[in-house]
């Protein structure tokens, strides 16, 4: 009986305290808003929207809706995130190594980069780059060409864009490329542990991944030109760059900033995983006969990856939640172009803002899913 | 292939390639030096680009000559150990300190030698070095925000105030030593509290009323960041607790919370705690900002707070719940006298990490309109007397911020070897 009491009197209680305070606050609500005249519900997001973005990866206009707005702003925000992860896992990777080269130069370097970037508020670093380095750069009509063909001036960076023809056979040879690889890696790890035979994998890979695609040009009818941006006259001092693709400064500015910052986390990842391994295990792996590549690929790495994967993961997913910043600095990413202008406009605070969290809550909680997913199957299996 | 034995060192010739190899070395850097200090071109009567790639290779031959193992050379042998142990190793250390040399004559004029301190306004401005000016006359706005000038010394006091009192736990007695958890959870945030709102905010004690709408500048910083770190310290504790407890409601509401926070971006959170959150309470019951602010990065906190106490709970070997009960302990004694006082020793360097991050996100407060460091350096840029310093500003800010948090991330450091305990 007293064991009964101390098990649900606490459990109890608790409940009570969420319920009254959700009951308190959603009772407030209610009031305000009914003082107010204002009505809760959804139907707003197949209103027209009536406001412009200034860049978005799909067509949009002021004539679309709100929903259409929100996609506009999440594509906006998964393409930094994406941009960015991509380049601080390379530069990770780099100093993270660098950090235990056995070079006084390179292992301080990489360490005081590591200091400096990570000490530093990412909030101001966007700023930085935004309002102080990239006002730097030269006007459109001043720029020199970078690689001879894309421009980097203070309006933004001008790149070439690639016009496709029968863009789809192409992309059916890249994915039919991918599945065969994976057929012969199957087919391989077969032959190796039935047989005792190896085949250069890696090397038949890179051979499909060029040969297939390059067949779709020959045969698929595919073909691909390149749209090279030009300089044009707007008016006697303004000047602009036509065609081609161009990356807002916002949009460097805060790749910038977000892959240097998280670039500082992910190489002390790199360092912990590769210092966690052992020495004995390559040692033992060079004993029994394995050649420098083979004890890096079948020992090294994959104990490495174990340790470095979690937590880099964890990173990235602080990158995308960090680049919730681009509000600061005007790029339309979800939280601009939804919880700013979309907010002001309908004044549905509780409605967009739980919204906004709801979609970056769901972005956490799948990728934390995958990854507990992944964790589970790399464990290593105690007997 | 005896005849090309010359041009590999060996012991016999230590001294003949060493020498040669320093001079070609000397030679390189010479050339980078002279090219960035002096603005002259040595190699000038070389064809194009080879004059660029001139110092790298001469360099390279000369630590490649130099490269010998065992020389008996100690300084040799040190410098060949550590930053010439084969060509790559040497190319980058080429590369480093050539990018170091070539980049140092530039920004050393503009930061000091071409920069500009005196004057009271821009005209002062006049070099092509950066304008710290600026800074010296926007300092006070930098550290206090708009709060007036002649009450600076109200914040100076409060701050001093609120430092000596954190020291208390130092210089207390050792059969009070006893409460000092009690002192730190629950007295001093009150005690700090009313300090600050007493002699920052005023209004009683003849003290002028300022609004919190003045605050700002770093100083808001350091009192938006104390103040969710004593709070969220507590808070993450109950909730590291409650997701460790066997009792499934609080355990599920307590992974319900950390997984919500930790989920959703601070700049969403700050959006709610501005713009939803009135929404939320009773009608004529008026919040200040501030205290919202600090209420909504306190949530936050705390679930991070809790992950990293959670960890903490978690590495405690069984033994030690085993021995407590054993003893006739019930759970909240266990706790505070068994469990607690050891996870949170091991705990401390994440807790360090975690108030680091909180001191690094605290400039985000600036997206609803409160404006501490980051927030006055826009309102400074666009001042109109001030325009075109941008650079100068977020040069200072970075600086300002760095010291900060280099120096909590050193101390951290030094907490966890202090406190480490062999187990």
């Amino acid at each position: 009986m007293n064991n009964i009491i101390k098990r649900f009197i606490p459990q109890i209680l608790a409940i009570l305290f969420v319920v009254l305070i959700f009951g308190f606050l959603t009772l407030n609500a209610q009031t305000n808003m009914d003082n107010r005249g204002i009505d809760f519900g959804f139907d707003f997001l197949s209103q027209e929207s009536s406001f412009d973005v200034q860049f978005s990866l799909i067509e949009y206009s002021g004539s679309d809706s709100y929903a259409r707005a929100f996609l506009v702003g999440l594509l906006n925000t998964l393409l930094v995130s994406f941009i960015s992860i991509i380049i601080c896992t390379i530069l990770g990777v780099i100093i993270g190594v660098a950090r235990l080269s056995s070079n006084y130069l390179i292992k301080n370097s990489a360490a005081w980069y590591v200091e400096f970037f990570r000490n530093i508020p990412l909030l101001l670093q966007i700023f930085f780059w935004y309002y102080a380095a990239l006002r730097a750069l030269p006007m459109p009509e001043k720029a020199n060409a970078w690689f001879g063909v894309t421009y980097m001036t203070v309006k933004g960076y001008y790149i070439p864009a690639m016009v496709w023809e029968n863009l789809n056979v192409f992309l059916y040879c890249g994915l039919a490329a991918i599945i065969s690889i994976i057929v012969m890696r199957n087919y391989a790890s077969r032959l190796r542990d039935t047989q005792g035979k190896q085949i250069p994998v890696l090397l038949y890979s890179v051979a499909l991944l060029i040969v297939l695609p390059l067949l779709s040009f020959i045969f698929g009818g595919v073909s691909l030109e390149f749209e090279i941006p030009e300089l044009k006259k707007l008016s006697k001092i303004s000047y602009i760059y036509e065609g081609g693709i161009s990356l807002p400064p916002e949009l460097i500015a805060l790749v910038l900033a977000l892959s240097l910052y998280t670039s500082t986390f992910v190489a002390e990842c790199v360092r912990a995983g590769i210092e966690g391994v052992s020495k004995g295990q390559k040692e033992a792996a060079a004993s029994v006969g394995l050649t420098p590549n083979q004890v890096l690929k079948l020992v090294i790495m994959p104990q490495a990856l174990r340790i470095i994967i979690p937590p880099t993961t964890n990173q990235y997913l602080n990158l995308t939640k960090n680049s919730s910043l681009a509000a600061a600095i005007a790029y339309p990413d979800l939280v601009l172009v939804f919880a700013g202008t979309a907010l002001m406009q309908t004044g549905k605070a509780i409605e967009i803002v739980s919204i906004t969290m709801l979609t970056y809550l769901t972005i956490s909680l799948t990728i934390a899913a995958i990854m507990n997913w992944y964790n589970k199957k790399i464990e290593i299996k105690e007997k | 292939m005896q005849t090309f034995n010359f041009l590999k060192p060996n012991r016999d010739n230590i001294k003949n390639y060493s020498i040669i190899g320093s001079f070609l070395v000397l030679v390189s850097l010479i050339d980078v030096i002279s090219n960035a200090f002096l603005k002259i071109n040595l190699t000038s009567f070389l064809p194009g680009s080879l004059t660029t790639l001139f110092p790298l290779i001469i360099g390279l031959i000369g630590l490649n000559m130099m490269r010998i193992d065992y020389s008996g050379n100690k300084t040799l042998d040190l410098l060949n150990k550590n930053i010439n142990t084969n060509n790559f190793n040497a190319l980058l250390t080429l590369l480093i300190l050539f990018s170091i040399i070539k980049a140092l004559p530039q920004s050393l004029s503009w930061m000091i030698f071409d920069a500009t301190i005196s004057g009271e306004s821009k005209d002062a401005c006049t070099g092509t070095g950066a304008c710290w000016t600026y800074i010296k006359v926007w300092f006070r706005r930098f550290m206090y925000g708009m709060y007036p000038n002649e009450f600076h010394w109200r914040i100076n006091t409060a701050f001093i105030l609120v430092i000596a009192l954190g020291f208390v736990g130092y210089f207390m007695k050792e059969n009070l030593k006893k409460y000092l958890a009690l002192y730190y959870v629950i007295i001093y945030p009150v005690i700090a509290y009313l300090v600050i709102y007493y002699l920052i905010s005023g209004g009683s004690f003849g003290l002028q009323w300022v609004e919190t709408g003045a605050w700002g500048g770093l100083s808001l910083t350091f009192i938006v960041s104390f103040f969710c770190l004593i709070f969220c310290f507590p808070l993450g504790m109950i909730f590291a607790l409650g997701r460790r407890s066997n009792l499934p409601i609080i355990k599920y509401i307590s992974i319900c919370y950390i997984e919500f926070w930790r989920g959703v971006p601070l700049i969403t959170v700050l959006f709610m705690s501005s713009v939803m959150f009135p929404m939320f309470l009773p009608e004529d019951f008026f919040m200040d900002k501030l205290v919202r602010v600090i209420i909504a990065i306190t949530l936050f906190e705390a679930a991070y707070c809790a992950e990293v106490i959670r960890g903490g709970l978690q590495s405690l070997p069984r033994g030690q719940y085993d021995a407590a009960k054993s003893l006739g302990m019930g759970y909240w004694k266990m706790h505070i006298f068994v469990i607690l006082p050891q996870a949170l020793k091991l705990v401390i360097p994440g807790i360090a990490n975690t108030f680091l991050a909180l001191v690094k996100d605290t400039p985000l407060i600036f997206v609803v309109g409160l404006a501490e460091l980051a927030g006055m350096l826009a309102l400074a840029k666009t001042n109109p007397k001030w325009l075109g310093f941008a650079m100068e500003g977020y040069i200072f800010a970075s600086i300002v911020f760095w010291i900060i948090c280099y120096a909590m991330s050193k101390y951290s450091y030094n907490l966890e070897a202090k406190y480490k305990t062999e187990r």
